[in-house]
């Protein structure tokens, strides 16, 4: 039978297992919804693109499923881009449908056309524009396998209107086969067997956890090799939740803003086990002197990743999972007792820690306590970027995998609040944070109206300082407290805020009006703001300042 | 170091502005990119001139093996290979002076493709040290365009065995 290009959308969406995808229409992807209003599939109507995208991205990193995201031609299209950078960023598997004018208005600078292809070309992992509906069904087929097997990615469909309504007869492919694609297959055997004994000999080793460990389902291996071996394990942004961070082996977040303690056994090992995780520069500080004692074990999907940043002596190329089973059957256990002594040294005098001052509000307590109320329960965050970020990463401890969701690559203001409707879209019995800054909410807000059409309980705690304080902070640091363009003088009332978008709004200034606040959010079966007014020039310490050497680290 | 790399990719559009751009977003150099059809006309193949130390261009061979679109990277410069490269050059050419670069074009073995009033069109194929030097040659006559197809490459085939 034949079915129109639409159709076969809807189609083929089903044959993927998408029971919901985010969008927003207009006149490119008409027939598109047209065939969506009789489909199975869920629709979510975001209220700006980058929602859509972030939704999309937010609900793929909750459930471990591609995320699905539509929007239309020309600025529709446009306004994903950011979404779509961030999800390449981090590795996250989404699928972008974007509407294009007709395939004969091509090139002609029709209404509403743009090169989507063109735009997001350096920020996906593969895209296509379709240009024969006999393809389609084979494209969307090819674009899943794509995004989601190997180092998954965003992968981008254009689909010009009239591709939409022309009509081809229907068969869903159950593969596709590719030249110039292949998965990494399994990893040499001899590599692993070296690096057992690699292993095996270190004294001061480490493992530093990515999202890599996430994204591959590993988080058991990784528990069980760590307590095999007894190595400490420290952890990136998003590798948050790949160990629990209550761990006695966990070290918490390496980097500019990580632990004390991470960071001086990174720096002082002489192994280190990278897994899932790219040597970024806000992990590394200043590369030439990173962990000059140390050899490198690296396991990465990705071969590009091994060297591209730091020298790895042994690389093991390909899924974490596999690799970590196979490690832990063949490594030898090395003697880490000294090594786990000197870190407990570490822990003990360099401890994450703050100050509660009578009648100040600290945003660290007002995480705290979002972890004590949220620790045992089914729970996700979601964070915004800046300061908000770096407390929640600090002391909100990760537990489980796939509970703790941040922009971590492209550092996306305006992602939290959308993450945290596609988690909570996909993963509807649990409990959603988005931990916000005053500056990061006001970006992607208009979200909130999203939430309450779908009835998302989502809570939102906004760290309100009145500040874009991160850059702030640097200004304080850096250039001599002259605070350009940071200030705030004049913010939204975002209790009433709530409130006009028919959610709940509260307001906290006070340290014991904290907890009463969490549990009536969590009661609340409604979307729910939070304005905590905090002290408005704290700042996020230790500090390793950019580009400096991990060891050089302030505030600790 | 300068490398060349054979990269066959698939024979579809938008394939040489992944490759061009996957070069200019992560700032390497590329030196020169010539690219056609195959005998098979699915598969293109371009050979790249890429300068870069060895970490950048194992750098290049990674990243254009994650293209979906790239099917093969190979690095010849260690091979044995042959590689040529085609230019036309239009040059001064009153008719005094004719025979002077007739006996150039003799010794490249190059070819005459177009004569005017004032001007001849040469043609000659070789490798990089060949197209430079009779780039040098015709210098001082007065070069007035100048056109190159960049450098195509090839493996050697095995060698029979003497015996
Ligand atoms: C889209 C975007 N624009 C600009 C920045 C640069 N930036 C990084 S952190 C930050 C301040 C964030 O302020 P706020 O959301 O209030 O959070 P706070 O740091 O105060 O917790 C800015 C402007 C960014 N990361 N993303």
């Amino acid at each position: 039978m034949k079915l129109t290009g639409a159709e076969i959308i809807c189609k083929a969406l089903e044959y993927e297992g998408v029971e919901v995808v985010f969008g927003y229409p207009g006149g490119a992807v008409l027939p598109l919804y047209d065939k969506l209003y009789d489909s199975p599939i869920r629709h979510i109507l975001v209220r700006h693109e980058q929602g859509a995208a972030h939704a999309a991205d937010g609900y793929a990193r909750a459930t471990g499923r591609p995320g699905v995201c539509i929007a239309t031609s020309g600025p529709g299209a446009t306004n994903l881009v950011t979404g779509i950078a961030n999800a390449y960023m981090d590795s996250v598997p989404i699928i972008a449908f974007t509407g294009q004018v007709n395939l004969s208005a091509i090139g002609r600078d029709s209404f509403q056309e743009a090169d989507i292809t063109g735009i997001t070309l350096p920020i996906v992992k593969h895209s296509y524009l379709v240009k024969d509906v006999n393809q389609l069904a084979a494209t969307i087929r090819a674009a899943f396998h794509i995004a989601t097997t190997g180092r998954p990615g965003p992968v981008l469909i254009d689909l010009p209107k009239d591709i939409t309504i022309a009509q081809a007869e229907f068969e869903y492919p159950p593969q596709v086969t590719f030249r110039g694609y292949r998965v990494p297959g399994r990893c040499d055997s001899a590599q692993v067997y070296q690096a057992a004994r690699a292993i095996g000999e270190a004294r001061k080793p480490v493992i530093y956890a990515g999202g890599g460990v996430i994204s591959s389902n590993a988080a058991e291996e990784l528990r069980e090799f760590a307590e095999k071996t007894r190595i400490p394990v420290t952890n990136t942004l998003l590798g948050k939740g790949s160990f629990p961070e209550t761990h006695p082996l966990s070290l918490g977040m390496v980097g500019m803003h990580g632990t004390a303690y991470a960071n001086y056994a990174v720096s002082y090992s002489d192994l280190i086990i990278a897994i899932g995780a790219r040597f970024d520069d806000r992990v590394t500080g200043r590369l030439d002197t990173f962990a000059p004692n140390a050899r490198v074990i690296h396991i990465d999907i990705d071969p590009a990743e091994i060297g591209k940043n730091v020298r790895v002596h042994i690389p093991l190329v390909g899924d974490v999972k596999p690799i970590l089973k196979e490690l832990i059957q063949r490594v030898e256990v090395p003697d880490t007792g000294e090594w786990l002594k000197q870190i407990e040294q570490w822990k003990a005098e360099y401890p994450l820690r703050y100050t509660n001052e009578e009648g100040v509000l600290k945003p660290q307590y007002v995480i705290e306590q979002i972890w004590e109320i949220t620790r045992d329960k089914n729970a996700v965050i979601t964070t915004e970027v800046g300061q908000n970020q770096m407390w929640a990463a600090q002391y909100y401890k990760a537990l489980r995998p796939r509970t703790f969701i941040s922009s971590g690559g492209l550092g996306t203001m305006g992602f939290g609040l959308p993450a945290a409707v596609g988690a909570q879209i996909g993963r509807p019995d649990a409990v959603v944070f988005d931990i916000a800054g005053d500056g990061s909410i006001q970006m992607t807000v208009q979200e909130l109206a999203t939430a309450v059409q779908y009835n998302l309980p989502i809570n939102i705690a906004i760290l309100n300082n009145r500040f874009l304080g991160m850059v702030r902070q640097w200004q304080e640091l850096f250039n001599n407290k002259r605070y350009s363009q940071t200030e705030f003088p004049d913010l939204p009332d975002f209790v009433k805020l709530a409130e006009a978008y028919g959610a709940v709004g509260m307001r906290v200034t006070r340290s014991e009006e904290v907890r009463p606040a969490l549990e009536r959010a969590i009661a609340t079966p409604k979307p729910v703001i939070i304005d905590f007014v905090i002290a408005r020039e704290e700042n996020v310490f230790p500090m390793v300042p950019a580009g400096e050497s991990l060891t050089k680290m302030v505030g600790c | 170091m300068r490398h060349t790399l054979a990269v066959l990719v698939e024979n579809q559009p938008g394939v040489l502005t992944r490759v061009a751009g996957l070069f200019s977003r992560r700032g390497y150099n590329i030196e020169s990119l010539a690219v056609g059809e195959t005998h098979e006309p699915t598969i293109s193949r371009m050979t790249i001139v890429v300068d870069g130390d060895d970490l950048v261009i194992e750098q290049v061979g990674k990243q254009l093996n994650k293209l979906i679109d790239v099917i093969d990277v190979q690095d010849i410069t260690q091979a044995e290979y042959v590689d040529r490269e085609l230019v036309l050059i239009k040059v001064n050419a009153e008719p005094s002076i004719r025979g002077e670069i007739m006996q150039i074009v003799d010794i490249f073995r190059a070819r005459i493709v177009d004569i005017g009033y004032h001007t001849l069109i040469i043609e000659c194929t070789g490798d990089e040290g060949k197209i430079r030097a009779i780039e040098k040659s015709l210098k001082p006559f007065g070069i007035l365009e100048l056109v190159r197809t960049g450098k195509i490459a090839m493996v050697r085939g095995q060698k029979y065995e003497e015996d």
